[in-house]
Formats: structure tokens, C-alpha cells, sequence
């Protein structure tokens, strides 16, 4: 029991250590330039619409920021309509 | 010429004012004139802090506006003849802080005092940024806890940005003060450790202060700790760290406040 809490409690400042560490990495590049994610996204949504006709809240956006990699998730519904311009 | 200290920390609540008295108090101790400015334009405390609350006449405003000369202003400390507190205004408009006024004020205390040290509001609104205007170094006083850290990661940005020295391309000294350190519970994993800390906001370390009962006793009876409990842990922290700020080397050592019998067979168990 002992050594379980004390393993638990060696997490705690070992995850909020590496969590500011991502976070920070994040927030030091976006508050200094623009924000690349919201420019990211504005303009998918703006090239995508284009061509077809995207309902706003049928859009998905998931960011996934970690030390090394980012990963940006797009998931846009596009409505089945015949009369639809093609792609 | 004297030189400008900001406080600043972003994150309300860790202990600007404090510190701020604290350390404007022990620079007083070592024969340094000091005068320490609060910028918390309707929310003041450096004048509770220091126990000067019935003895406030003018603030930082009056002058600003004309109102009052500077040196009427200004409050002599009831033990430390050379610290003197220019208390900012509880009532008046924010507004009537602007840059100009400031910097005004700042560069007439400059010479006369050998430190004017700023005691920046929290946030990042005006009030913090007018503290940090005109500064020549900071202080960034950061608890080892998220928020405070990412807060102080934020502040520093601005002070990179936002200052005069910045502006002017030239590189603001800053200093992080670590404080209410548990040095215990760091042990334990629980907590930041001062390691994390420095590591992380990648900037020098001024000192480390324990988290202590005195501070409330000082703050209690309105004098800095430095000068009411002299010989505690928390006021040798600060002592350490005003020498530091001066250019003193000090060996940076992990403070621990006295604790009774059992605190001190636990802390060292647990260490």
C-alpha cells in the first residue's frame, strides 16, 4: 500500500511537469505569431466550401498537441445531394 | 541612478505583495534607499502590507494628475527611515493611469532612490503592463503549481514585448522567485520541485521561499517579514535574495521552515 502511494504521488509533479512542458511549447509559439490552428481551420473550411456545400456544425476539428508531433483531425460531413456541383 | 523591479507574476495570489514588501524591506536593512509603488489601482495592499493603511493621504494618481507634490506623496516606513511607499489610488479612475504619468513619476524616483521597485497588479490588462513599462529588471513570482507556472510563462512574454527595454531591443533582466516552496512535498513528488521550475520557465533563480506561518503573522501586524521575524527561515530566504538582486553571489540553498519534533522527523523520512 505504501509503495503504491508513493508511486502515486511521484506522478502527480512528474504530470503536471510534463503537461506544462506541452502545453507551454504550444501557447510560447501561438501567442508570438498567429495562431496556427485557427488559421488552419478557417482556411480548410474556406477552400473546402468551395467546392462543396458544408454545413457548419457538421464540422469536427480536433487538435492533438504533443511534444514532438500534432496531430489536426478534420472530419466534415458533406450532405448526399444529386444536384451538388461536382467536386 | 536608481533601478526600476517589477513584481509581476500574471497568476493572482502567490504572493506580489509579499514579496514585494519583503524584499523592498531587506534591500532597506542592507542601507539601500528603497521605494516600493503599488500599481493595484483600485484594489490596493502594499499600504495594508507595510501597516502605513491610516497614514495614506495621496497616491500615485494625485501626482500623476498634479494634485500633490511627489514627496508629499510619498510614506516614510514607521522602522526603515530609507523606505519610503507611494500607495496607489483606491478610488479613482484606472484611466487616469496612463504611460506618460508613469514614467514620469518613475524616472523622478529613480533620482533619488537607489531601487524603485513596482508592485504590478495581477492579470495582463493595463495596470500589470504600466507596472512593467519601464522597468529594468523583473521579478516573476511563481508558486510550484500549473497555473502560477503557465501564468508566469505568459508574463514573461509580455515582458520581452511590452516593456521600454524590449522596445528599445535591449535584453530585461529577469529573475524568478519560487514561492511558498514546500521543500518536503517536492521531495514526495507532490509538488513542483525547484528544478521543474527553473527548467521550464528558463529563467535565473533568485531565490526560494517557504511556504510559512510568518508571513501571515507579518501581514497580520502590517510590517515585512524581513523586519518582523528577522530570524525566520521565510525572512533569510528573502534576505538571500535581496543580496542576489544586488549582484551578490549566495549560494542558493533549498529553505525549510522550523517545524516542531514530528515535522522534522517526517520532512527528513521523507526526504
Amino acid at each position: 500500500m505504501k509503495i503504491l502511494q508513493f508511486f502515486r504521488k511521484r506522478a502527480s509533479a512528474n504530470a503536471a511537469r510534463e503537461r506544462l512542458q506541452v502545453l507551454l511549447a504550444h501557447e510560447r509559439a501561438s501567442i508570438s505569431g498567429v495562431d496556427i490552428v485557427s488559421v488552419l481551420r478557417e482556411e480548410i473550411l474556406t477552400v473546402i466550401g468551395k467546392h462543396v456545400q458544408i454545413d457548419g456544425r457538421r464540422v469536427n476539428i480536433r487538435m492533438d498537441r504533443g511534444m514532438r508531433v500534432s496531430t489536426l483531425g478534420v472530419d466534415i460531413e458533406i450532405p448526399f445531394d444529386p444536384g451538388m456541383r461536382a467536386a | 541612478m536608481g533601478k526600476v523591479i517589477v513584481v509581476t507574476s500574471g497568476k493572482g495570489g502567490v504572493g506580489k505583495t509579499t514579496s514585494t514588501a519583503a524584499i523592498g524591506a531587506a534591500l532597506a536593512q542592507a542601507g539601500q534607499r528603497v521605494v516600493i509603488m503599488d500599481f493595484d489601482v483600485g484594489l490596493r495592499n502594499l499600504d495594508l502590507v507595510m501597516g502605513a493603511e491610516r497614514r495614506v493621504v495621496y497616491d500615485l494618481i494625485n501626482v500623476i494628475e498634479g494634485e500633490a507634490p511627489l514627496a508629499q506623496a510619498l510614506i516614510r516606513d514607521k522602522q526603515l527611515e530609507n523606505l519610503f511607499l507611494l500607495p496607489a489610488s483606491q478610488t479613482r479612475d484606472k484611466d487616469k493611469l496612463t504611460p506618460e504619468g508613469v514614467e514620469k513619476v518613475i524616472s523622478a524616483l529613480k533620482k533619488v532612490f537607489d531601487w524603485v521597485i513596482c508592485d504590478s497588479p495581477a492579470g495582463i490588462e493595463r495596470g500589470a503592463i504600466l507596472a512593467m513599462r519601464n522597468a529594468d529588471a523583473a521579478i516573476i513570482v511563481t508558486n510550484p503549481e500549473v497555473s502560477s507556472v503557465r501564468d508566469s510563462d505568459r508574463i514573461i512574454g509580455l515582458l520581452d514585448t511590452k516593456t521600454v527595454k524590449a522596445e528599445q531591443g535591449e535584453r530585461l533582466e529577469k529573475h524568478l522567485l519560487i514561492n511558498r516552496y514546500d521543500a518536503a512535498r517536492a521531495a514526495d513528488g507532490d509538488m513542483l520541485n525547484v528544478d521543474d521550475v527553473v527548467d521550464i520557465l528558463s529563467i535565473p533563480l533568485l531565490g526560494i521561499i517557504p511556504e510559512s506561518v510568518n508571513i501571515l503573522r507579518a501581514s497580520n501586524i502590517g510590517s515585512p517579514v524581513t523586519l518582523c521575524e528577522s530570524e525566520s527561515g521565510i525572512a533569510r530566504a528573502f534576505f538571500d535574495s535581496a543580496r542576489r538582486l544586488v549582484g551578490e553571489t549566495v549560494p542558493i540553498i533549498v529553505p525549510e521552515e522550523k517545524r516542531g519534533f514530528f515535522g522534522k522527523f517526517f520532512g527528513r523520512k521523507a526526504a
